[in-house]
């Protein structure tokens, strides 16, 4: 059974459809990818998944339950996680905090401080952030600072973590370790869905990748089948 | 950082603490008369900043209710205090204002920013039209008489709540609540998909500072002895601890303690004499305060002392 | 019966025409400048007592005031955007800091204005009489100098909405309001509007106040009670829709007019009533985008 799935998931703003129609699925374990032009509605998809939009039609399910109309707290206490492409750290708490955060409010039990501090300061070890635990977050390089998001999503103890561009504004080295780290994720056991623009992270490190294309699905397959898709490279060439 | 000088550092702002509220506690031995009551007006206005910026500081959301909890309290003390000692009535307003304020949190604490502080300010406006209304048609009355007590027990009243506000702003700030709080104030939504009910951590923050300035507007009363609806809810009260907050310094606790001290302190002395004087230089300052001071007196001292001091400080944690 | 109906309806519709012109001033200054001020009012407490003034002391037309005060109280709003609410925008982090900030800047104002007006003139109630004789209109007796307003309302209001729709100024005005980045990016000069929307919006409070002050009597503390009529009827309008402004203002007067007849007490009741409701069922009003 996938552990996230989409059914018909529909979102207008105003009277332009953002999302149309869609249906998709990302399995347990692997790593699924989401591309598409400029746009094409995937963060606008994310934000319907995780709970900051509500949906006009369709359904998401999350390991089988519904979650569409559930708030964003109640999701992520369930198990999925995201990041943010305009990043979203907490500027003037230090990385430690930004963290704890996750880990003493978004898990699906609950924790002790003492456990959480635990938690949190193992997570920075993870990420490499232990040097800068007592850094604002404001004050991180942008690569620390996508750094500290993923922390913080893994703080909450997710089965499905959603990343939103994370190598954008990245170089690459960065990009490089960022997709090590992807692969690091899953190997915990993590299921990753991922939104990216980078074609050579996307096509090096998914499973299956969706494509989007005005709000709607446009092809789907392994990186090799999109890669050699007439519609997707119609798509990105006739832009 | 030195273990001892820390430790020996917070033994003496303890010190110091606990000496300061000896000598309040005392005052009404050795400083009769007028000075109880200067105190007890600089105390409610502490109380008001204070408790405001409990809410507003770290949330964001700018509340203008202030003015219609503390009629609200205000008016708890006209009615009630006739058959009810002090103490009770305080808790008893304080109490249904925690409800009113979890209501008013729960309806409006979704909407943007501007429209909750329209509507916060829009409920000072509603409440006393109301009353006005009830006590013109159905009470028969006109304006009510509040049962005077004795302006040392109203001291020692407010000081209490002064030193309760306090000490539940320092547990708060200290506490995972007060870290949820601080998170929304950093960005809702992050905050939202960290797991936090930020609606709910909202709510009662704004319950809870609605309790501490009702608390206050019920003891205040008793000194004003006659009052009406526009007597109680006067939108001065709502501005004048915004004020106060933002000159101070919102950042840090204290910070609108010592806006609260100054203003206050400035308005007794002005305020029979010279009325629009002091409402004057008080839109002056606010105007001051926001192009020039936004992190208020306290933010603007800080920033002189790490230039004073060189500008490197050791990179000291919580 | 008719009487009574054309009574209120008509009794409204003057209320409403000011209404309408002074929530048309503060949607220009929210809706383009994004500046809610709380000082509106006290425009309309200096266009009325620039008028009261002129007239007592010189014997000014009241009608020719509007020429005089108008410019002058533009001059004054433009600026004030200049100088404050430019340094602000500067220092904001974001929209919603820049808000918040400008409102509490707007209550300085507020104290500074309406203070420096009882200084000069105390708080008493000041008036005088001009077109005060009635008028009969089927049966329902008016003042003539109500009517006149009406009637100037009615025409300040279509003379801006042409403004806005057909001149290249207005154009840009709406850009403006619309996509301040985009705008600024097709050669409209955004700072430049956005302090002529809020001298705009300035001026019509204050015309509003030169019209207020030929039928009722004034005082320096008259501002605020205005002000939040005009947020409410902003709100009622929706948020930024200038013909909402104006087709909300006379929607107000109308039920103002109706709640006076049955319960005079009630009527600033009843307003925030409606008000609040709006916020927690529909904020975006009835054209709000």
């Amino acid at each position: 059974m996938p552990i996230l799935q989409g059914e018909g998931v529909t979102k207008y703003f105003g009277g332009l459809a953002a999302v149309s129609h869609v249906d998709f699925h990302v399995d347990q374990g692997e790593i699924a990818g989401m591309i598409g032009p400029n746009g094409a509605g995937k963060t606008t998809l994310f934000n319907l998944i995780s709970g900051a939009l509500v949906l006009k039609s369709g359904v998401i399910r999350f390991k089988g339950e519904k979650i569409t109309g559930l708030k964003p707290h109640q999701i992520c206490r369930m198990g999925v996680a995201r990041t943010f492409q305009s990043i979203k750290v907490f500027a003037n708490m230090p990385v430690l905090e930004n963290v704890l955060l996750g880990s003493l409010f978004g898990t699906p039990t609950g924790m002790s401080s003492a456990d959480a501090a635990r938690e949190a300061t193992g997570l920075l070890e993870f990420l490499g952030l232990s040097a800068v635990r007592a850094t604002p977050a404001k004050d991180l390089t942008l690569a620390n600072q996508k750094r500290l998001e993923v922390a913080r999503a893994l703080a909450t103890k997710p089965e499905l973590l959603l990343l939103d561009e994370l190598m954008a504004g990245l170089n690459p080295t960065e990009t490089a370790q960022a997709m090590e780290l992807v692969t690091r994720i899953r190997d915990k056991g993590i299921t990753i869905f991922m939104i990216e623009h980078v074609m050579k992270a996307i096509m090096g490190v998914c499973d299956r990748i969706v494509v989007l294309h005005h709000g709607e699905k446009i092809a789907e397959g392994t990186p090799q089948e999109i890669a050699t898709s007439k519609t997707v490279i119609e798509v990105y060439l006739g832009e | 950082m030195d273990i001892a000088r820390v430790t020996s550092k917070k033994s003496f702002l303890l010190g110091l603490l606990g000496l300061i509220l000896v000598l309040l506690a005392t005052l009404p031995l050795y400083a009769a008369g007028y000075t109880p009551i200067l105190m007890t007006s600089i105390f409610v206005y502490i109380i008001l900043s204070v408790s405001w910026t409990l809410f507003s500081g770290p949330t964001g959301y700018m509340s203008l209710a202030t003015a219609a909890f503390f009629g609200i309290g205000i008016y708890t003390a006209a009615i009630l205090g006739k058959s009810v000692p002090l103490p009770i009535f305080i808790v008893a307003g304080g109490l249904a204002s925690f409800i009113i304020a979890l209501l008013v949190g729960a309806l409006t604490l979704r909407l943007r920013g501007i429209y909750f502080a329209i509507f916060t300010f829009g409920l000072v406006m509603l409440i006393p039209q109301l009353l006005v209304f009830w006590e013109l048609h159905i009470a028969g009355i006109r304006g009510r008489f509040v049962t005077v007590i004795h302006y040392n027990t109203i001291y020692y009243a407010m000081l209490g709540i002064f030193v309760v506000l306090m000490l539940a702003a320092y547990f708060i700030k200290r506490s995972k609540f007060g870290l949820a709080l601080q998170s929304i104030g950093e960005n809702e939504e992050a905050a939202a998909h960290t797991g936090i009910n930020v609606t709910m951590v909202k709510v009662i923050t704004f319950a809870v500072s609605a309790f501490f300035i009702v608390a206050a507007g019920a003891t205040i009363a008793t000194r004003w002895t006659y009052i009406d609806p526009y007597i109680a809810f006067n939108p001065l009260f709502s501005f004048m601890p915004v004020l106060m907050a933002i000159f101070g310094g919102m950042g840090q606790l204290y910070g609108p303690v010592i806006g609260a001290v100054i203003f206050a302190y400035l308005q007794e002395k002005l305020i029979t004499q010279f009325p629009e004087l002091y409402m004057l230089i008080f839109g002056v300052v606010l105007v001051a305060a926001i192009l020039y001071m936004p992190n208020g007196l306290v933010g603007l001292v800080q920033k002189l002392w790490k230039r004073s001091s060189g500008g490197q400080h050791a990179n000291t944690s919580r | 019966m008719m009487v009574t109906i054309l009574d209120i309806v008509i009794g409204g519709l003057l209320m409403g025409g000011i209404y309408a012109l002074i929530a048309m001033g503060l949607s220009l200054q929210y809706g383009v400048a994004r500046v809610l001020n709380i000082a509106h009012g006290e425009f309309i407490m200096l266009g009325a007592f620039a008028t009261w003034a002129l007239y007592t002391a010189f014997g000014i037309n009241p009608l020719i005031s509007l020429v005089i005060v108008g410019p002058l109280i533009f001059i004054i709003g433009f600026l004030l955007h200049r100088t404050l609410f430019r340094s602000l925008l500067k220092s904001s982090p974001s929209l919603p800091a820049f808000e918040g900030s400008s409102l509490l800047a707007t209550f300085g104002l507020l104290y500074i204005i309406q203070n420096i007006a009882i200084i000069i003139w105390s708080s008493a109630s000041r008036g005088y009489t001009y077109l005060a004789s009635p008028v009969n209109l089927w049966g329902a007796v008016f003042a003539a100098n109500r009517l006149v307003t009406l009637g100037f309302a009615v025409g300040i209001g279509l003379a801006f909405y042409i403004f806005l729709a057909r001149t290249r100024l207005g154009k840009a005005i709406r850009a403006a309001a619309q996509d301040p980045a985009t705008a600024g990016l097709m050669g409209v000069n955004i700072n430049q509007v956005l302090a002529l929307c809020f001298g705009l919006g300035a001026v019509m409070a204050g015309f509003a106040g030169v019209l207020l002050s030929m039928c009722f009597p004034i005082q320096a503390t008259m501002g605020l009670g205005y002000t939040i009529i005009a947020i409410i009827v902003v709100v009622l309008g929706g948020l930024g829709s200038i013909p909402g402004s104006f087709i909300g203002g006379f929607m107000l007067g109308i039920i103002g007019s109706v709640v006076t007849y049955i319960e005079p007490s009630l009527t600033v009741a009843a307003f925030y009533f409606i008000f609040i409701l709006l916020l927690l069922v529909r904020p975006k009003g009835i054209m709000g985008k």
